[in-house]
């Protein structure tokens, strides 16, 4: 770029000038007016604030973006890169030491961390879950899914009311929930095969809906609003209570004393063997056929099916894939509260778990885990923003999907070279 | 029969604005190619704006009911319009060149945005308008009687204007000609001299602006709402979008009629807790068996 560069501060000012119209508009009546039933209180100290800070920040970009250095990154930005990393052929992962670390602090952590801390741990590895099921069907198999929170439901609700209706436990409804969720998600995917993109999303929007208004308005099967109680996990068969109806229950049985952290515990542990297996089985799969169907699938579906990719089995598998593992999930949230109702399972769960996916960086099983962290603990930890924390989520989607549309942690894969000897 | 035909006088303004609000996905869809998530959300605004409006006029001293709906709606369509701009220009120019699951989910998180900065700024309560206009007319029809509101006559009379200026708009301006041209063909549109980015841009607004004219219509019709209501009837009108056929103006007012009838008729004569799942089921049916609609082409997979 050869180009003279100087700042023209007459367009700068002008773009300033219209920004700050604009920020006029836009912020004055919703947040200069506060409706208080008929009447209404004024606020526009915070509009003039808010232009201001507009203004400026238009301002400084305006100017920033005739400097050369503002050319060269508006031009990196305009052609993101994309793809994965292929590493060396030889390259050796040192996730060999990192992995047997994480297994051994993961399983000191519930013995150290506080109950409240725990909790929170258990909400992030559900999230780690849901993330890593719904990273199936759009990270890799490029399926937006909006609905993923149906699933969720179906596990859960699987869990309370098998429990209520058949007597079901924790651990039987472990892989009933899954293949529950795994039936309804090929239910789903099957009349959506021929659809791809936006279609896609908001029909299972719609099914994500669907099935939380029937949650809500089936009152007599389950409870409506009110919800449904969900049973706790037994070890082997012992209850984590302070008193069992019958038989003894978990503290008795080892004779120590009754802690209300010890089933938190016993449900930390259970989730953490869960998520190590589902990252082994999903590590394993995107290194197989299906896995790399899923992926060329994302790419270039026409390109696929002309060499014969069979796409109702790929598609299909994925939605299943996916849909267990969010069912899963659901199971493990429906006996940490103990409680479930429609209200948790609304749309904006979906976004969430959508951000995590997004965020995470698309078909990175590594980025999704840090995501789900970051996204479900930190707020938790940050309690006085949590009222930020849907605004976060959204300025998040927007500027990912402009700066990095593949996710902070870059999908890196293993080159392949031709064996020694084979070809000459 | 007196109940049959109340819902159908119910539906056919229901689904006269769903068809307004459709017509911001169908002319975006048709040009851009993609679903403009945030069109609800947008609808919900222009809500709040209404009853901003209201606010402000009457504390104005205007008790007038004709110059306070002309000023609301003025008002509304005006700065939902600047809405509509800003979207555009934040979360979907940047992305103009991306894979549509990029645009699509930028939409997403437009959509939050929306939502929590409504529901950051004015609180998560129910807000309301007062009755503006009261009285209604009349049939005897059998034992029961049929009424029709004055408010629901307004509502149909707006929304038939509103559809009317807008196709003459397309089908007899320059502008209606740029839209169709850059609709039919992008880069060929640009490469003849459109400023397509405009285009697009001015697409948006008279999407918002449309929706708007929904916003304020139902929001003085229902009274109530809350920052939650662009969610619903904003995939109520995708589905009537998709049902005439995306992509097609006429198709959009179609669609919103028969959605609008077929949702009152089954709220009024099976059940009303399940009319947002039937809406939704209609959604997947149509899709499913007909995902051109009935007023659209089919789409052809470029490759």
């Amino acid at each position: 770029m050869s180009q003279a560069v100087g700042i023209n501060f007459k367009k700068s000012i002008i773009d300033t000038i219209v920004a700050g119209f604009l920020a006029l508009i836009l912020f004055g009546p919703i947040v200069g007016v506060l409706l208080d039933g008929y009447e209404f209180e004024t606020g526009f100290g915070r509009v003039a604030w808010m232009v201001a800070v507009v203004m400026a920040g238009r301002f400084v970009m305006s100017c920033f973006f005739q400097t050369e250095k503002g050319i060269a990154m508006a031009f990196r930005y305009a052609n993101s890169d994309d793809g994965a990393t292929v590493l060396a052929p030889g390259h050796k992962s040192k996730m060999v030491w990192i992995i047997p670390l994480v297994i051994v602090i993961g399983l000191l952590v519930p013995f150290i961390a506080s109950k409240y801390i725990l909790t929170v741990i258990i909400l992030g590895l559900i999230y780690v879950l849901l993330g890593l099921g719904l990273n199936i069907v759009v990270g890799l198999a490029g399926l937006l899914d909006l609905g993923f929170v149906g699933f969720y439901a179906i596990g859960a609700y699987g869990l309370a009311l098998g429990y209520e209706n058949l007597g079901l436990g924790f651990w039987s409804m472990l892989p009933i929930a899954a293949i529950l969720a795994a039936v309804a998600g090929a239910i789903l995917g099957f009349p959506v095969l021929r659809m791809h993109g936006d279609y896609l999303a908001i029909v299972t929007l719609g099914f994500g809906e669907i099935i939380r208004l029937v949650l809500t308005n089936w009152a007599s099967f389950t409870h409506g609003p009110n919800g449904v109680s969900a049973p706790l996990p037994t070890f082997f068969g012992l209850e984590f209570k302070r008193r069992s109806k019958d038989g003894e229950t978990f503290h008795e049985f080892f004779n120590i004393p009754y802690d209300s952290a010890y089933k938190y515990m016993f449900i930390y542990l259970v989730l953490f063997a869960v998520v190590w297996a589902v990252l082994f089985i999903k590590h394993r799969l995107v290194k197989m056929p299906i896995g790399r169907a899923w992926e060329a699938l994302r790419e270039d579906e026409i390109a696929c099916r002309s060499l014969g990719l069979n796409h109702v089995l790929v598609k299909l598998s994925a939605f299943m894939l996916g849909a267990s593992t969010g069912g899963l999930a659901g199971v493990f949230f429906a006996t940490y509260q103990g409680f479930v109702n429609p209200s948790s399972f609304t749309f904006f769960e979906s976004a969430l778990i959508l951000a995590i996916v997004v965020l995470g960086g698309m078909g990175s099983t590594l980025g999704v885990v840090i995501a789900a962290f970051c996204l479900t603990v930190l707020p938790e930890m940050l309690r006085e923003f949590a009222e930020y924390r849907v605004l976060m989520f959204g300025i998040l989607m927007v500027v990912m999907m402009i700066w990095k549309p593949r996710g902070i942690v870059r999908v890196t894969r293993t080159g392949f070279t031709a064996r020694k000897g084979a070809v000459k | 029969m007196d109940i049959v035909l109340q819902q159908l006088v119910n539906g056919l303004t229901l689904g006269s604005v769903y068809g307004l609000i459709a017509i911001g996905y169908t002319m975006v869809y048709g040009i851009i190619g993609m679903i403009n998530f945030a069109h609800g959300d947008v609808y919900m605004v222009s809500a709040y704006i209404t009853a901003i409006a209201i606010a402000l006029l009457t504390f104005f001293g205007i008790e007038s009911f004709p110059i306070i709906i002309i000023g609301t709606l003025f008002l509304t369509v005006a700065v939902t319009g600047a809405y509509g701009w800003v979207i555009e220009r934040i979360a979907y120019r940047p992305l103009r060149n991306s894979s549509r699951l990029s645009v699509l989910i930028s939409a997403i998180g437009m959509s939050l945005i929306l939502q929590n900065y409504v529901q950051l700024s004015q609180g998560a309560n129910q807000q309301g308008v007062p009755t503006l206009l009261t009285g209604a007319i009349r049939f005897t029809v059998g034992d029961g009687f049929v009424q029709i509101t004055y408010m629901k006559l307004l509502i149909l009379f707006i929304s038939l204007l509103g559809m009317g200026v807008l196709t003459y708009v397309i089908q007899k301006t320059k502008l209606g000609r740029m839209c169709r041209a850059t609709q039919q063909d992008r880069k060929m549109a640009s490469i003849l001299g459109i400023d397509t980015d405009k285009v697009i841009s001015t697409v948006f607004v008279i999407g918002a602006m449309m929706a708007a004219l929904a916003g304020v219509l139902i929001t003085l019709d229902y009274g109530a709402f809350d920052f939650y209501v662009g969610f619903i009837i904003g995939i109520k009108a995708f589905t009537a979008a998709v049902l005439g056929g995306i992509g097609s103006l006429p198709g959009a007012m179609l669609g919103g009629l028969i959605l609008g009838l077929s949702e009152a008729l089954f709220a009024g004569l099976i059940s009303s807790d399940y009319k947002d799942v039937f809406s939704f089921s209609l959604l997947v049916l149509i899709l499913v068996i007909r995902p051109s609609g009935l007023l659209g082409k089919p789409e052809v997979e470029k490759v």
